[in-house]
């Protein structure tokens, strides 16, 4: 190795060194939109009555379909691409007691987390999965979208799908009952499935008077008596009064979950017994923007590189040719 | 001027009418894809979105084809002149493996109809990876096809095209270098963007890059051995294993990097309990890093070097490695969580089976009658 191809070798190889050591300096999580709105699932007080799956399908036009095994209703075991949101449960042993770990059963809603800092809208290449500036709800349109199906596999909780049964298929996601043509939040409304929910187990209203909700319950023990709204949270259409029959665990589901989300749950069981993700409090968007845009600086960066290359390359070219 | 020559010869050889049946088979499962939709040839589901049509069609497709790229960077940026005999031969096979990883790409889209968005500036997502990966891919197909145009311009004799061509081409030699160093390392942020799918072994935030280009290049200088080492078989051309052998360093010198960095990584973040696990990451992990190691092993003396067969078998071991990390980290140890599982129907890989087979079709039919391969010896 002569000394200029050593230069030339160690010069590459601090510009990669540079290149790697500032990823470091990714942005932070994205803060919660100034009017945020959301939903706060409280999984004890869900009784597992699914009229929330069915109000679901109703207003997004995805009536039940008859799958020809005598089944009148949809009861979806996972989200597809004709179900926008699932009721789960958890079950252990005899599954007796309601809410116990042990040899008791729970219920858990599966729809869009409505996340704060959303994985889908940072990956989507198309910008066809959008954060609305002001009420950070996450919606989708099919008009941009190509079908790179991306976004479901940047979204932490597996909530975008695409419709593979069709040859002219689309993505679909809990667009929180918003979506062009339906727009129920932006008419003073609220989502179909807090709407219907008899017990108030999914509340929607503002993200911050959820959280303060959420909160006052956590301070809550076993045997209290507690008045539970229902509908919107904002304003609440009745309350039901009901004792606590287990102790809520102490944790906010989507306080701070990667960046946090729009859509709380609380539970009287551990998050991951219900099937949530291990998430840390750094959003996934968040980083690997920051890697993405230190790698690139906004295309300065690249456009250095190929003047250097080019440069390198003439030169070479015509030393080459000249052999020949 | 090249030395290269078309090597003539029958077109409708025994391997050539096995794959010709193979891309038959593929493209009967692929017209299913567009009638009934993904779902009735693809095993992807909710959770594995993604299954070999992204992951070995275009994720590992363009990295088997980084030939080109890495021989272009040896002779134009690091100026060593003697490996030019080999660069047509690779170029070819990097267009080929581009071309079809751009194919795989587009019939993977759910909404191919509509791909064109992709270069809408107001559509256009700076943020995303995909954005990157699918405008850098595309733009260097265009690349290698300027790149290539040499061999065809010569076959058919348009000398003052090729003048002009020749005077401008190191502009696009540059651009061929730059744009799989972007979206080569690209493909690892995708893994970023995964999270904890992503099983730890295969996770790493900053390093992330930089293992995917590395295995690029790796994988790159090995199939410019392989494919040089089997066209000398296949049509009886002169033996090239000293330029080769010199190959074969570099190889080493990438991989000793690479180990460096991937297990520096695995010890400094305190995963090396995952590699003893006993479960099936680890043994795919021990498997993924004995085929890295293989080659280094092999390759580490200047006498072995200089051994055709162990120059063969530690390529295709670099190939089988490389090809496995990346299998690994977005496919065998994803982990969407529970509920979801994949693996491929025999239509999805009949799929894949035929675009390869067609660029094998491809490969054959255009040495023949262009300019790609070397009859004298010469280095
Ligand atoms: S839960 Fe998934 S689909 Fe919903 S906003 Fe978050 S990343 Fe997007
Ligand atoms: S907000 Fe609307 S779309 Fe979302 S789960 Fe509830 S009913 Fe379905």
């Amino acid at each position: 190795m002569d000394r200029r191809t050593f230069l030339k070798t160690a010069g590459a190889g601090v510009a990669g060194a540079a290149c790697i050591s500032t990823v470091a300096d990714a942005r932070p999580n994205l803060e919660p939109a100034p009017e945020a709105v959301g939903m706060l699932y409280d999984s004890t007080l869900c009784v597992g009555c699914k009229a929330c799956v069915t109000a679901c399908k109703e207003v997004n036009d995805m009536t039940p379909v008859d799958r020809g095994d005598g089944h009148i209703y949809d009861s979806a075991l996972d989200l597809s691409g004709d179900t926008l949101n699932v009721i789960k449960v958890y079950s252990d042993g005899t599954a007796a007691v309601k809410d116990s770990e042990e040899n008791g059963f729970a219920f858990e809603k599966r729809s869009c987390m409505h996340c704060v800092d959303p994985g889908c809208v940072s990956v989507c290449p198309v910008t066809a999965m959008r954060r609305d500036p002001l009420t950070g709800i996450v919606t989708h349109h099919p008009d941009a979208c190509i079908g790179c199906r991306t976004c479901m596999v940047g979204c932490p909780y597996n909530v975008p799908q695409f419709e593979y049964d069709n040859a002219f298929g689309r993505i679909h996601k809990c667009q929180m009952c918003n979506q062009e043509g339906l727009e129920r939040i932006n008419k003073g409304g609220m989502t179909a499935c807090a709407e219907v929910c008899p017990t108030g187990a999914t509340l929607f209203g503002p993200r911050s008077m959820l959280m303060e909700e959420a909160k006052r319950r956590m301070e809550l023990k076993s045997g209290d008596n507690y008045n539970f709204p229902r509908g919107d949270i904002s304003k609440p259409e009745s309350y039901h009064e009901k004792e606590l029959e287990a102790d809520y665990q102490n944790h906010i589901w989507g306080e701070k979950e990667a960046g946090g989300t729009n859509v709380l749950h609380i539970s009287a069981i551990a998050f991951d017994k219900l099937g949530m993700p291990p998430l840390e409090d750094r959003s996934y968007a968040s980083v690997s923007e920051g890697v993405q845009h230190t790698l690139y600086k906004y295309m300065a960066l690249p456009a250095a590189a190929m003047a250097g290359l080019t440069y390198v390359v003439k030169r070479n070219k015509d030393n080459h040719d000249g052999e020949e | 001027m090249s030395h290269a020559k078309p090597l003539g010869g029958s077109i409708f050889t025994p391997a050539f009418m096995l794959c010709l049946v193979l891309f038959v088979i593929g493209m009967y499962f692929l017209g299913v894809r567009f009638t009934d939709g993904m779902g009735a040839v693809a095993n992807i589901n909710g959770g594995f979105p993604w299954g070999i049509w992204v992951v070995y069609d275009v994720v590992i497709g363009t990295a088997l084809a980084c030939g080109g790229y890495a021989l272009a960077i040896t002779i134009y940026v690091f100026n060593k002149g003697q490996y030019h005999p080999l660069m047509r031969a690779a170029l070819l096979a990097s267009l080929l493996g581009y071309a079809l990883g751009g194919v795989g790409a587009f019939i993977d889209m759910g909404r191919y109809w509509q791909f064109y968005n992709l270069l809408l500036p107001w559509h256009m997502n700076f943020n995303a990876v995909m954005l990157e990966v699918g405008l850098c891919v595309t733009t260097y197909i265009l690349v290698l096809v300027i790149e290539f145009a040499p061999a065809f311009l010569e076959r058919i004799g348009a000398h003052g095209v090729l003048k002009i061509l020749n005077k401008m081409l190191f502009i696009f030699i540059a651009l061929g270098i730059l744009l799989p160093t972007m979206h080569q390392s690209s493909l690892g942020s995708f893994l970023i963007a995964m999270g904890y799918k992503v099983a730890p072994l295969w996770q790493t935030v900053h390093f992330q890059p930089l293992l995917a280009l590395l295995t690029a290049l790796t994988m790159g200088f090995s199939i410019v051995i392989f494919e040089a080492s089997a066209s000398q078989v296949a049509f009886d051309l002169p033996d090239e294993t000293s330029l080769l052998s010199k190959i074969g360093k570099i190889i080493v010198g990438l991989l000793l990097v690479y180990l460096v960095v991937r297990f520096g990584e695995i010890i400094l973040n305190g995963k090396v309990g995952y590699i003893f696990a006993g479960d099936k990451n680890s043994l795919l992990f021990l498997l993924e890093t004995l085929l890295f190691i293989f080659p280094v092993v092999a390759l580490l003396s200047q006498k072995m070097r200089q051994n055709s067969r162990v120059l063969l078998w530690a390529a295709v071991s670099m190939l089988f490695a490389g090809s496995l990390y990346r299998f690994n980290a977005f496919l065998f140890t994803y982990d969407p969580g529970p509920g979801y599982s994949y693996f491929p129907s025999v239509g999805e890989v009949m799929v894949t089976v035929g675009i390869v087979a067609f660029e094998i079709m491809a490969y054959m039919v255009m040495v023949k009658m262009l300019p790609v391969l070397h009859k004298e010896a010469h280095a």
